[in-house]
């Protein structure tokens, strides 16, 4: 699959991933190889095939309706970059 | 041209579990911010979600009491979106194996029963909450809301009116009350709704162009909101014009929508089986069993209410709309009060001071004892109906035996023969116009007549006595 | 007195004895650490001091006569993905470098419980993404065997340290060989257990439907006493398998007599070095010397499994790593007007150019338009692989490769080819893709005198026949007992 700079862009914006301009052609490159490398993967043929989403096939791990939380917020916060008021800060978020 | 308004319901309701859907933090609403939290809903590196057992089984009653079939093999799936609120900038919902699909709930427009098709109920985790409140200019997250259990109720595009669009989501909510699903607390944004809609000209079989409004946090902003919108798109079109597909922002102070463009970037969620969590499977015994911890849902209780206890159509499905109210009602009418009355104390002055108080039901101060009482003593003719509406305002204001209300209020009306002739006498004796102008045939006479005696009884005399004693001292004159 | 050569066993039977002190032991590993550490690089912290309260803490039990664990008392080091309590936890990624947990992983727990001495935190490929730890935000670790190379990776670190004398054992993950390959380039043992039997809480995920925490060791014995220790049904990871307790000892004999063991033909022809391939079919013949019975095989699938590995987890990390926003945790750009900015440069700045790589190689095939063509299709292939070994497991009680198609390479030789940095892994992720037991463990010693790796990889659950193969070929063998010469 041809990779462009457009699919980059894209890409980076939902990845919330800047790119600046003279990382663009790498990047383009690099995804290309990769993407490439995978297209191999189209010759499998899959036709009846259901997808596996884990090796193993577990199924209802669920837990009980019970309360266990024992943090102290000091230390959920304490890594925070920015805080304020026992919450956590980003810059105002327009909505 | 006419034209048909066409409305599909997307409504999120928080579960009432005690904890979140993935952690053992408990449920809340208004603690100190980000208290209960821990590091899995935090999204601290490293750390898994656990699925909350109860969290299933209130989605797969919901589902069972609104007539959906049970997804046997179901996943969750991560939506993928960077936002504040979102720690994990991914959310845990459901795509393509929603728990319950295929539904219905029937309402009452007018006379008839319509139909509104359940597509689908899918179980997933609410956000944190943005406080614009920072220092400067920043905003504030607390996460105390995120990774609380939702589920979202999608229904079919079958509603075509505000009015229906009410009436349904009614149905919802007592639904979910009844089955102790959620609480409903709208104003603590535990029911939410998202609004599709759009206008065809009437026979057309096409859908026209579709916008969405987000996040109504109450039945009376959704309804507001789907009578400006849906004017909106009709007033567009007639002027030639074209409705974008796009989601709008209701502003419920302006009451107008706006486009939200900008804000728009690229929806691609790439949606994936989330890798930390395995398929919920879903037994016969288990659906059995759910089935059978279902009470008696809001429709059969209306059925009753209307064959049992003589009560219309309307009053029935005023009063089960409510599981409070309901149950307040079934608990007044087993303490022996009058069912009918009870309804009409219920929907009428109560409803009437629970909406000047802005109260909710469950804020109803007095007992359905109290109630039951009420109704007893008008009936046996104690006291007055208009006496009635007294204690009703005294069990508001502070709450006991309608018996100490009559008699500290001195509410208790005279039905004594005697003292009651007495006071018509003296009427007659004070109005010799009006008895002649009766006697001459005009029956309005009468009227002033009656009125004077109740003002002579301080209205404390039994009106329909007084009538009687009325018309027989008139009629020997 | 030295012993950093001795493998934890060894140390166990002296401590059980009163022949030494666990504090002297952990002593004479810092004393290891502080004389190599220099050449190897592979701590990214040190916890010396806890170390040695774990030690005394474990020497005033056996004073009082207490009967100790078969680890109890023996320093060891963990990967730095594991969540430590109070210990920064960096993935040895800028995002994470002042990073510092309030909780313990699951199996950092185990070990505390276990009275193991925790020496620290070792390097590894930012966030486990790589094959040699050159993308470690820190520092490359190098290979104890010679140090113009690499330790493989992404527990290049954790393969280093125990091949260097400075741990007895350690921890690590492997998502598509992150265990096995470093093993086999540092001459070291290193397991991949079977996916959900340790639990991953507090791993920092890269690929969660992959990844697992296994034992690095210098022999099998002890790799099955760690496994002993840090195998178990966990409430906190759904993945995590609830099944009855094993003792993975009782599966140490020299016994493989009427075992089958299959050879995946398409990892021993093409690209595989010739001195590697010498070595497994030399590792081949003990089996049969053994009494197993040996068949080639063709796996349909092989050459599918490297592509869809990357397919899947570059899908998985993408979204694994979104958290990593400079919000909650973690670095956040000094560069930002607007919550956008915020976002977009902390996580430009943050990540290091494999892991955004991944992410975007990722995000591009979960996104609308390439979900089906990619991501759908890689699982689908899994599906056929997962299929394949079962059908060979019909036959075989074991499938034996090469680890990795070649020994050491130079550092800086493939850092500049992502795709050839790739091709490591490609005798190893099968295994992860189907959750399959896998070990690696020393088969020789290639002319340069590097370390080569024999691969042995088990159904499901088939922990003690892959230690058993294991045991069996090193107890008739001596490649175990070769030792980086520093
Ligand atoms: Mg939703
Ligand atoms: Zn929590």
């Amino acid at each position: 699959m041809k990779i462009t700079r457009e699919d980059v862009e894209y890409v980076a914006n939902l990845a919330h991933l800047k790119i600046s301009e003279d990382e663009q052609d790498a990047f383009v490159s690099d995804m290309e190889n990769i993407i490439s490398f995978a297209d191999i993967l189209s010759g499998v043929d899959t036709g009846d095939v259901e997808p596996t989403f884990h090796a193993l096939e577990l199924e209802n791990v669920l837990r009980e309706d019970v309360v266990t939380n024992d943090y102290d917020r000091d230390d959920l916060l304490k890594n925070a970059p920015s805080k304020h008021n026992g919450c956590f800060e980003v810059p105002k978020v327009v909505e | 041209m006419k034209y048909e308004t066409v409305i599909g319901l997307e409504i999120h309701a928080e579960l009432s579990t005690a904890t979140k859907m993935y952690c053992g933090c408990a449920t809340s609403f208004g603690s100190e911010p980000n208290i209960h939290c821990c590091p899995v809903c935090l999204a601290m590196p490293g750390t898994l979600p656990v699925l909350n057992k109860k969290a299933v089984e209130f989605a797969i009653k919901a589902g069972l009491a609104m007539g959906c079939s049970i997804t046997r093999k179901g996943k969750q799936d991560r939506k993928n979106y960077f936002y504040p609120d979102l720690p994990k900038a991914y959310q845990i919902s459901q795509l393509d194996t929603p728990l319950c699909v295929n539904g219905h709930i029937d309402i009452t427009v007018g006379d008839e029963v319509k139909r509104i098709r359940i597509n689908r109920i899918h179980i997933e985790e609410d956000a944190g909450k943005l406080l614009h409140e920072g220092v400067g200019s920043g905003t504030l997250i607390d996460f105390n809301r995120g990774g609380t259990p939702l589920i979202e109720i999608v229904t079919e595009p079958d509603i075509r009116s505000a009015e229906e669009a009410r009436l349904f989501l009614e149905s919802v909510k007592a639904i979910l009350e009844y089955t102790d699903v959620s609480d409903c607390r709208m104003e603590q944004g535990s029911l939410r709704c998202d609004v599709n809609i759009s206008v065809r000209p009437e026979g057309a079989t096409e859908y026209g162009t579709r916008t969405e409004m987000k996040n109504l946090n109450s039945f009376r902003s959704a309804v507001r909101a789907i009578e400006y919108e849906s004017k909106r798109h009709i007033e567009e079109l007639e002027y030639g014009g074209v409705i974008k597909r796009e989601t709008r922002r209701w502003d419920d102070d302006k009451g107008v929508s706006y486009s939200m463009r900008g804000k728009e970037e690229a929806q691609d969620y790439r949606y994936f089986p989330d890798p930390d969590l395995v398929w919920i499977t879903v037994s016969d015994e288990m659906i059995s069993r759910l089935k059978a911890e279902l009470p008696e849902l809001p429709e059969a209780r209306k059925a009753r209410y209307i064959n049992e206890y003589g009560l219309t159509a309307y009053d029935a499905t005023q009063i089960t709309n409510s599981k409070f109210l309901a149950d307040f009602f079934e608990k007044c009418v087993a303490c022996g009060g009058a069912a009918k009355a009870a309804g009409n104390w219920l929907l009428g002055d109560i409803a009437k001071i629970l909406n000047e108080k802005s109260l909710e039901p469950s804020q109803i101060p007095f007992t359905p004892a109290h109630l039951a009482r009420l109704t007893q003593i008008i009936d046996d003719g104690t006291i007055s109906n208009t006496a009635g509406k007294k204690v009703v305002e005294e069990l508001f204001i502070n709450p006991r035996d309608p018996d100490i209300i009559v008699k500290e209020k001195n509410l208790a009306q005279i039905s004594d023969k005697g003292a009651l002739l007495k006071s018509v006498r003296e009427v007659i004796e004070a109005n010799p116009q009006s008895v002649s102008d009766y006697k001459a045939g005009k029956e309005k006479a009468l009227g002033f007549l009656v009125g004077q005696t109740m003002r002579a009884t301080k209205g404390q005399g039994n009106p329909q006595l007084l009538n009687t004693l009325l018309k027989e001292e008139l009629d020997k004159i | 007195m030295s012993y950093y050569h001795l493998t934890a066993h060894e140390i166990h039977s002296m401590l059980a004895n009163k022949e030494v002190k666990s504090k002297e032991v952990t002593n004479s590993v810092i004393e290891r650490i502080e004389e190599v550490e220099e050449k190897v690089d592979c701590y990214l912290e040190k916890t010396f001091e806890a170390a040695l309260k774990t030690a005394e803490d474990v020497d005033k039990k056996i004073a009082k006569g207490e009967e100790i664990g078969a680890l109890e008392g023996v320093p060891m080091a963990l990967k730095d993905n594991l969540c430590t309590k109070g210990v920064p936890t960096t993935c040895a990624s800028k995002m994470l470098r002042d990073f510092v947990p309030f909780y313990d992983a699951f199996v950092v727990k185990k070990i505390n419980k276990a009275g193991c001495p925790v020496l620290g935190k070792l390097n590894m490929d930012e966030f486990a993404m790589g094959s040699s730890t050159e993308s470690s935000y820190f520092k490359t670790t190098k290979n104890p065997y010679d140090p113009s190379r690499v330790p493989g990776g992404s527990s290049g670190g954790s393969a280093a340290a125990v091949s260097a004398g400075e741990a007895f054992f350690a921890l690590g993950s492997d998502t598509g060989g992150s265990i096995r390959q470093p093993a086999s380039f540092c001459g070291v043992v290193g397991m991949k257990p079977t996916y959900g039997l340790v639990s991953r809480f507090g791993c920092i995920a890269f690929a969660s439907s992959l990844d697992q925490i296994g034992p690095f060791a210098k022999d099998v014995t002890d790799c099955a006493n760690i496994l002993n220790l840090i195998v178990g049904n966990d409430p906190m990871d759904s993945t995590s398998l609830n099944i009855p307790k094993v003792d993975y000892t009782k599966a140490l004999k020299v016994d493989v007599r009427g075992m089958k063991i299959g050879v995946a033909s398409d990892y021993m022809n093409g690209g595989v070095d010739a001195e590697v391939k010498a070595a497994v079919l030399n590792a081949l013949e003990v089996f049969k010397s053994l009494g197993a019975t040996v068949e080639e095989y063709t796996m349909q699938a092989a050459k599918y499994a490297l592509p869809a590995y990357y397919i899947i987890s570059g899908a998985e990390a993408s979204s694994n790593l979104a958290r990593f926003d400079g919000i909650r945790y973690g670095y956040r750009t000094e560069n930002y007007e607007n919550l956008k900015e915020l976002y977009e440069n902390t996580r430009k700045e943050g990540f290091g150019t494999e892991v955004k790589r991944r992410i975007m190689v990722g995000t591009y095939a979960l996104s609308s338009g390439y979900y089906d063509a990619y991501y759908k299709k890689a699982q689908k292939v899994r599906t056929i692989i997962c299929r394949d070994f079962g059908e060979q497991f019909k036959k075989f009680d074991f499938i034996v490769t090469p680890t990795t198609i070649s020994t050491a390479f130079k550092i800086g030789e493939k850092i500049s080819s992502p795709v050839e940095m790739y091709l490591n892994d490609l005798c190893t992720v099968s295994a992860n893709i189907a959750g399959l037991p896998a070990i690696s463990i020393p088969c020789g010693l290639d002319k340069s005198g590097l370390p080569i790796g024999l691969q042995i990889i088990g159904r499901t659950l088939g922990e003690e026949t892959v230690l058993r193969a294991a045991y069996s070929f090193e107890q008739s063998t001596d490649y175990h007992k070769n030792r980086a010469k520093l």
